[in-house]
């Protein structure tokens, strides 16, 4: 990906910075700027959520992307956040730690890196509460 | 609306070819088509190309010009319209094929579908297919395909006690398949052994759960179904086509373990067609990994939600079971040249119901059923035959 396209979004990633409909008090993450239940009538405004939530479902990756050379083997989950929107997020811990339904919280953390360009990419993985 | 009828079938061998170029590969299923149909190149009204991603593939854009010309159709300027739902490229190109035929705009209509995908080495294979997903909150956070298909296994395992014997049968039962489909990439058996022991590639997902990278183009010729005796003396018609949309993430999903967008697809599908699922008698469905054949047959409505991995295991999508599913060998077997999956399974339909599908052939099949997914599921194309 490139720089300009990961950077568009960083204060959302880096913060976990999402929106809120007021009209129907869904949240949403990454933010979205129409509410899919409300569409024209919702009205977003940003939310900042406070990163805890549980593990909905998991799988340990093998093989990474080849632009992202994380070390694998590596958890990787769906996290349902306690305000209600998912992400699909790394999680750092063993794979036999890892647990469906476990609370977790979210950690700042290095992504992974493209070897070509060199960038290195930084945002939200989770951690076991 | 007209009714819409398949008067001509073609497809290639599925298996890396080396030798063979992407306009070769759409050539000669088209070609095989057009001779299998009867009808001349003037003839045809109009060309939809199912294609994921020939631009990252082999580098090349504006297939339909391509395509077209290659044809030997740019010459009487054909129109000729590319189209891409990922996964599902090949199922919308024939839905965007039977509206054209069924709207009256025009008559005789080739839907083809192709990839070429052994260009590129598997890693650059295996990113270009993660392009399906979202790739600013799935692929960059680490997500691979097996590992998006993983994460719906390990759930329907924790909630319906599906087992990993139950995925490895759907890789067994489409690899027995494939041994009666000379165009199929793998035309040996295996065993639910062979397939655990195969590498981990996403927990639980082993290597032998995934559908492999393909080279292949499959084509089909259509008419108006009150014309297609004209062609043909087994017309099979559409009965019907419908397709659905659903969040690209797949964590965004009202729930992990269903592809609401098959669902909703399957309903209109059935309502369209007049039939329920009792009254479909074979069904080439999306098995991109094991977990999605499972997913496939409680979602359109053979088996009840997290009943699948025990149908599965009692034989009764197997050919001579209750409703055979895949009898290509699927994607898993048969291969998954992604654009041209959605065709090839048209293609396997309209030879079964026209008892032409050899060894693999189920008895007195008359009407069937495929299913095309793009992504995790956030798209789906069914469509319904009849003979
Ligand atoms: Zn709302």
């Amino acid at each position: 990906m490139t720089v300009p396209r990961f950077w568009r979004k960083l204060k959302h990633r880096y913060n976990l910075l999402g929106t809120h409909c007021t009209t129907c008090e869904t949240y949403y993450y990454p933010p979205r700027k129409i509410c899919p239940k409300c569409r024209r009538r919702g009205e977003i405004e940003p939310h900042r959520f406070k990163g805890e939530g549980k593990l909905l479902t998991y799988t340990i990756i093998q093989n990474p992307p080849e632009k992202i050379t994380a070390h694998a083997p590596y958890v990787l989950g769906i996290v349902e956040l306690d305000e209600g929107p998912r992400l699909t997020s790394q999680i750092i811990c063993s794979p036999e730690e890892a647990e469906i339904g476990m609370r977790v919280r979210s950690v700042f953390r290095k992504i992974g890196e493209e070897s070509a360009e060199g960038m290195i990419y930084y945002g939200t993985k989770f951690v076991k509460l | 609306m007209r009714e819409v009828a398949i008067i001509g079938v073609g497809c290639t061998r599925f298996t890396e070819l080396w030798e063979t170029s992407f306009r070769d590969l759409f050539v000669e299923a088209g070609l095989s088509a057009i001779e299998d149909a009867g009808v001349e190149g003037e003839t045809i009204d109009a060309l939809y190309i199912g294609n994921m991603s020939a631009g990252r593939f082999i580098e090349q854009e504006h297939l339909a010009s391509l395509i077209a010309d290659y044809a030997g159709l740019a010459s009487i300027n054909t129109p000729s319209t590319r189209v891409e739902a990922a996964c599902a490229s090949g199922g919308l190109a024939l839905r965007q094929a039977v509206l054209a035929v069924a709207s009256g705009h025009h008559n005789i209509v080739i839907a083809g579908g192709g990839e070429k995908m052994t260009d590129v080495g598997t890693g650059d294979a295996t990113d270009v297919l993660s392009a399906a997903a979202d790739r600013e909150w799935e692929g960059i956070m680490g997500a691979t395909f097996p590992g998006l298909y993983a994460m719906i296994a390990r759930l329907h395992m924790h909630r319906y006690h599906t087992t990993s014997e139950q995925l490895a049968q759907v890789a067994v039962k489409n690899h027995y398949n494939a041994t009666m489909n000379p165009r199929a990439q793998y035309q040996r058996e295996i065993t639910v052994e062979n397939v655990l022991t195969s590498p981990i590639v996403a927990d639980p997902l082993h290597l032998l759960d995934c559908s492999p990278i393909t080279d292949g183009a499959a084509a089909v010729i259509l008419a108006p179904g009150e014309i297609a005796r004209k062609y043909t003396d087994t017309p099979v018609y559409i009965k019907a086509t419908a397709q659905a949309s659903s969040t690209i993430s797949l964590h965004d999903r009202r729930d992990i373990t269903t592809l609401d967008a098959t669902v909703a697809a399957a309903r209109r599908a059935f309502e369209m067609a007049g039939v329920t699922p009792d009254e479909i008698d074979i069904a080439e469905v999306h098995d991109c990994f094991t977990i999605a054949e499972i997913l496939a047959i409680e979602d359109i409505g053979f088996f009840k939600k997290g009943e699948g991995g025990r149908a599965t295991e009692e034989g009764l999508t197997a050919i001579g079971g209750k409703i055979p599913v895949n009898t290509s060998g699927g994607l898993k077997a048969c291969g998954h040249p992604v654009g041209a999956t959605g065709i090839k399974q048209a293609v396997e339909v309209t030879e079964q119901l026209r008892g032409e599908a050899g060894k693999r052939q189920v008895d007195g099949a008359e009407i069937g059923l495929t299913q095309n997914v793009g992504g995790s599921g956030g798209t789906a194309i069914i469509h319904i035959l009849q003979r």
